[in-house]
């Protein structure tokens, strides 16, 4: 009965302020669907990384018969070279495995992932021999780059960083700005709960005084303003993971099928399992701290 | 049932006290008019046993509760003893005349089947049966009067307070509710309350307490409304 109370009395504020109850939704939306986009941003970024340290090899270049390269005054790398770099390869703390790939190992790699148009062009002599390291850490790639760069033998060490850190850098950037607007919104967010909060303690101002009057407990005079600010902002995170996994779906899942699309990027599974829980507690958390400072300044027994 | 010792109300530095030094006891089961003019300090009075107000000196007891200490948890229990009718009857619009009774139950989370048999049990007490599916713009003022009453008594309160009940009545019908006040005060009910109704106090011959910016002027059993308005 008196929980059939509290919710019935919190339905009838709601429909009281419809327009502050609608716009309560909306801000709660937007707020939460930009801190969800964050949170997909970053896990992306953490996925690449993953992805990318898994994938990290350091490849040492050989010189070879052709090398026009300074790193290679003395021509192509000798036995001896070869079996010195080796050894501080596998001798190297750094280092978890070592393979060799031979001139004939590298065209076939090549013949495999290039065009065939290419491959006609090219013959096993042409490509450089070189070791492919994996490393026990893979942040500290830039070590064991600078170790070997300068070992006779070794034409090049290329930097993969060169190509990934833009990359990483603009999706950390947009993590940033997603969040800050975030943010933004939901300082608007909370504004707002509390004004409607206000507002709708102003036109129930009769009925709260009765209800003090007849002897009515706080909880349950203060609990229809505060479940109203909860359901408003619950509605909100709801609209706002719809909103969001529709993107994901839609809009990432298009991209991500598309044959020549080889990352793997966030899934409706993240949005379910990472962003969608905390954006939720994140509402709820709004609401209710929203209410709270409220009814503390305008609910008083 | 009421007891002041020594109460003192002052809202804010430098400004006269709106009761001074106000010591009284009121017993169970009594009726007493609080009578004054405006600004005497009745309003006052009431608001310090709802503790609507904190009294600045002095002890306010309310049903054997002493109110100035009592934590702010405790205040509704306070307030379920305790009746309250006011000049402008505080109805619920839209809410219908058995709504506006049954609302002092549910907040109170008394089941439903209590609900369906005490309303309509004091809305014939109060003289309202068949207007139970009315809307108080739909009354009389002396009908809405009379739906404020019976919200006021519905928990059969130990203590009613009026504050200037007929305020807004003509004479014929404060005579009623003034019949429906006795009618509660003979159940047991204690009853003050506050008025500027003259002719009311001097038919009724109860005990008269007489408030002067503050302070208690007169006290009498069975006295009348005096020269002074």
């Amino acid at each position: 009965m008196r929980l059939g109370f509290v919710v019935s009395e919190m339905f009838i504020g709601l429909r009281r302020n419809l327009s502050m109850t609608v716009s309560v939704v909306l801000v709660t939306m937007v707020s939460l669907f930009f801190f969800g986009a964050g949170l997909l941003v970053q896990q992306q970024v953490s996925i690449l990384k993953g992805d990318w340290y898994d994938r990290v090899q350091v490849s040492v270049f050989l010189c070879g018969e052709e090398s026009l390269a300074q790193n290679c005054p003395e021509g192509a790398v000798t036995a001896a070279q070869r079996d010195a770099i080796r050894t501080q390869l596998t001798t190297s703390p750094l280092v978890a495995q070592v393979f060799y790939e031979s001139q004939a190992d590298a065209y076939e790699n090549f013949r495999e992932t290039a065009d065939e148009s290419l491959v006609a062009n090219i013959t096993a002599d042409q490509l450089p021999e070189s070791f492919r390291v994996r490393l026990t850490d893979p942040e500290r790639y830039e070590e064991i780059r600078a170790q070997m760069l300068g070992v006779p033998g070794v034409e090049d060490v290329p930097d993969d960083r060169k190509v990934l850190g833009p990359l990483f850098s603009a999706l950390d950037a947009a993590t940033l700005v997603a969040l800050g607007l975030a943010a933004l919104m939901l300082v608007c967010t909370v504004l707002l709960v509390s004004t409607t909060i206000r507002l709708t303690a102003f036109s129930r101002r009769r009925e709260t005084s009765i209800m003090r009057l007849v002897g009515a407990s706080r909880l349950l005079i203060q609990l229809p303003f505060v479940l109203e600010g909860v359901v408003a902002t619950l509605l909100g995170a709801a609209l706002a993971s719809g909103a969001l996994w529709a993107l994901v779906e839609y809009g990432l899942g298009r991209v991500g099928d598309r044959p020549d699309f080889t990352t793997r990027l966030v899934g409706t599974q993240e949005v379910l399992t990472q962003a969608m829980p905390l954006m939720f507690a994140v509402g709820f958390l709004l609401a209710v701290v929203a209410s709270l400072i409220s009814l503390r300044r305008w609910l008083r027994i | 049932m009421i007891t002041f010792e020594h109460v003192s109300k002052a809202y804010g530095e430098g400004h006269r006290p709106a009761l001074a030094e106000v010591t009284l006891q009121i017993d169970k089961g009594e009726f007493v008019f609080l009578v004054g003019p405006s600004g005497s300090g009745k309003s006052t009075f009431l608001r310090l046993v709802l503790k609507e107000e904190k009294s600045t000196g002095g002890t306010v007891e309310v049903a054997g509760r002493d109110v100035g200490r009592l934590r702010s948890w405790k205040v509704p229990a306070l307030r379920r003893q305790i009746g309250v009718v006011f000049q402008d009857f505080r109805l619920l619009h839209d809410k219908t005349v058995f709504e506006n009774v049954a609302f002092a139950l549910q907040v109170l989370g008394k089941p439903r089947h209590v609900v369906a048999q005490t309303v309509p049990e004091v809305l014939a007490l109060v003289g309202l049966e068949g207007k139970e599916k009315r809307r108080p713009h739909e009354l009389s003022g002396g009908e809405q009067q009379r739906v404020a009453i019976a919200r006021a008594f519905v928990n059969r309160p130990a203590l009613l307070l009026a504050d200037e009940p007929t305020g807004n009545l003509d004479p014929t019908t404060s005579v009623g509710i003034m019949k429906l006040l006795d009618r509660i005060n003979r159940t047991g009910t204690t009853i003050v309350m506050a008025t500027h109704d003259d002719d009311m106090v001097d038919q009724m011959r109860k005990r008269v307490v007489e408030l002067r910016d503050g302070r208690v002027v007169r006290d009498e059993d069975r006295g009348v409304y005096g020269s002074n308005r």
